[in-house]
């Protein structure tokens, strides 16, 4: 089996990332280090996965999917001479890919035509179930997967200009789960009015995770890392709680895929209601503490 | 100074689109500006304000790409440019790289280049590092906010384990992403000014471009398929006045195991 190369920067993902490696081949870590700052020298990156790609002769490249991996993917392709396809969402053990388009109102199927496949896979991409034995598989592929670190390699011309000036690190938002694990998410939008009391009372009711729509990050409400859409993150839980959000088409881009959608807005003809499986039309300052009363009650 | 702002005609997703059997998109049905490209061009007709800096929408596409630049120039762009080939139908995202680099050093290079955080219709966020690359300038990308002081482009750009404030000397490349300050409806008066401003049209023998480094057959990618996802079915809308939607909502949460 060839060796299919799969890029490490977020530990808490290397797991996955191993086991989606090693679907297709034989899974080689490679471990990027320097933290956020490394981020913004992709062409370095690039370089050093290139050499290693080489190398070892590696059938396919697999990174993060999001801004850094297409930036990473953009440059290795261009070195190598081959194709990229991003934010793929299901990889077959033939390399070929699936992604949505058109704000997620399509799937393409597409292949990289001869070369190192370059690939930027999203978290919860591959055949993979959550059962107790998918997981067991999962920890023993990646146990068992070489994991290097990634060669040291020059900055593409020009990259070698860009200063980085400060670094400010986050911290993670507390007891609530990451939107990429969450069962079920309680999500904000511009109809909250700034005030998040409701939605998150419901969301720790359901031991839910938190997001946002665009215009409550624009206005400062919820921090950007939250939100959700075509420019924000792609989620898929369980259930999806849209409060005070109307629906657009890139807002339903992140979160279409979610199996169940109740949607809260005060407004009858918003869109939303025509995708969510049980619409409430009503003051979601009076419905989700309601809800999250009733939930309580059960527990 | 000169800022050169690559923009996107695509498809009006909320109007429907085809694709044909080759699983290209039909680019001629009805289309505008990619708006993730509203935000540099915002910031463009900023820095232009503050120092007369002369602003250049640049597309690469077929005839009807027209209407993405036109909507550029009301928008505040000085100029448009486009490049249109018949050659260039079906090319990937490096061929584009390889055709704005050589539009862009064709125009005699550009101090500032501003571009979009990705496209609208496939999102890929492939080309403005490595449009930066082969001019061999510095990308800044998925800034959040943006300033030009003596010189020097810095950027604040936003990920989930923090934010990098990130600098370069001119010239350099920088992708704006819809955190960046909201686009300014334009003006009647822009409007009708901008029927008079000049798009120069350029083919690819006008740039050295060789035909048979771009298009469909020299695309890296190949789709092999292509499917709408099947729309999401409404459910049951329930007025919290008149309905009792607590218990709607605790027996669906029930019917799927989620309490």
């Amino acid at each position: 089996m060839s060796d299919i190369l799969t890029l490490l920067d977020d530990p808490s993902a290397e797991a996955e990332r191993l086991a989606a490696a090693g679907r297709l081949g034989t899974p080689v870590g490679v471990r990027l280090n320097g933290g956020l700052e490394a981020h913004a020298q992709p062409g370095r990156v690039a370089e050093g996965l290139a050499a290693l790609a080489e190398a070892r002769a590696a059938a396919a490249v697999l990174l993060p999917a999001g801004l850094f991996g297409a930036e990473v993917g953009s440059l290795l392709a261009w070195r190598l001479d081959s194709g990229v396809i991003t934010d793929v969402i299901q990889l077959d053990p033939d390399l070929t890919a699936t992604k949505p388009v058109m704000a997620g109102t399509s799937l393409t199927r597409a292949r990289v035509a001869g070369g190192v496949a370059i690939f930027t896979v999203r978290a919860t991409a591959g055949g993979a179930g959550d059962g107790d034995a998918d997981a067991a598989a999962t920890a023993a592929t990646a146990a068992a997967a070489e994991v290097v670190e990634l060669p040291a390699a020059a900055p593409r011309p020009g990259e070698d200009r860009i200063q980085v000036t400060s670094v400010t690190g986050r911290t993670a938002s507390g007891a609530r789960p990451d939107l990429a694990d969450a069962n079920i998410i309680v999500s904000a939008g511009r109809g909250t009015g700034g005030d998040l009391t409701a939605v998150e009372e419901l969301a720790d009711a359901l031991g839910a995770a938190v997001a946002a729509s665009r215009a409550a990050v624009d206005a400062g409400w919820v921090d950007s890392s939250l939100q959700v859409g075509q420019t924000g993150k792609t989620v898929s839980p369980r259930l999806y709680v849209a409060a005070g959000i109307s629906g657009a088409i890139q807002h339903q881009a992140g979160m279409r895929g979610a199996e169940l959608i109740v949607a809260v807005n005060e407004d009858p003809d918003a869109p939303i209601f025509e995708i969510a499986d049980l619409g409430i039309v009503g003051d979601l300052g009076e419905v989700l503490p309601a809800a999250a009363a009733a939930v309580r009650s059960r527990a | 100074m000169r800022i050169i702002v690559p923009v996107k005609y695509v498809p009006d997703i909320e109007a429907g689109y085809e694709f044909d059997q080759a699983g290209r998109l039909d680019r001629g049905g009805d289309g505008l500006l990619s708006q993730l490209d509203e935000y540099p061009l915002e910031q463009a007709r900023r820095l232009a304000e503050q120092t007369g800096a002369e602003v250049v929408a640049l597309t690469v596409g077929p005839d009807e790409a027209d209407e993405a630049v036109r909507r550029a120039l009301q928008m505040g762009a000085d100029r448009g440019v486009h490049v249109s080939d018949e050659a260039i139908a079906g090319s990937d995202a490096s061929a584009t790289a390889l055709v704005l680099a050589a539009a862009i050093s064709h125009l005699g290079g550009a101090d500032l280049i501003l571009c979009g955080a990705g496209s609208a219709d496939a999102t890929t966020s492939l080309i403005p590092v490595q449009l930066a690359a082969r001019l061999q300038i510095p990308a800044l990308t998925g800034a959040a906010s943006l300033t030009v002081q003596d010189g020097v482009v810095s950027v604040r750009r936003d990920e989930d384990a923090g934010s990098l404030t990130l600098a370069a000397a001119l010239p350099a490349l920088v992708s704006v992403d819809d955190k960046a300050g909201e686009p300014a409806y334009p003006s009647a008066k822009a409007v009708m000014l901008a029927r008079k401003k000049p798009i120069d049209l350029l083919e690819l023998a006008d740039l050295g471009v060789d035909a048979a480094a771009v298009g469909a057959a020299a695309a890296k990618v190949t789709v092999v398929g292509i499917e709408p996802v099947p729309p999401r079915a409404g459910g049951q809308v329930l007025d919290a006045e008149s309905d009792d939607v607590v218990a709607a909502f605790v027996e669906l949460l029930q019917a799927n195991a989620l309490i």
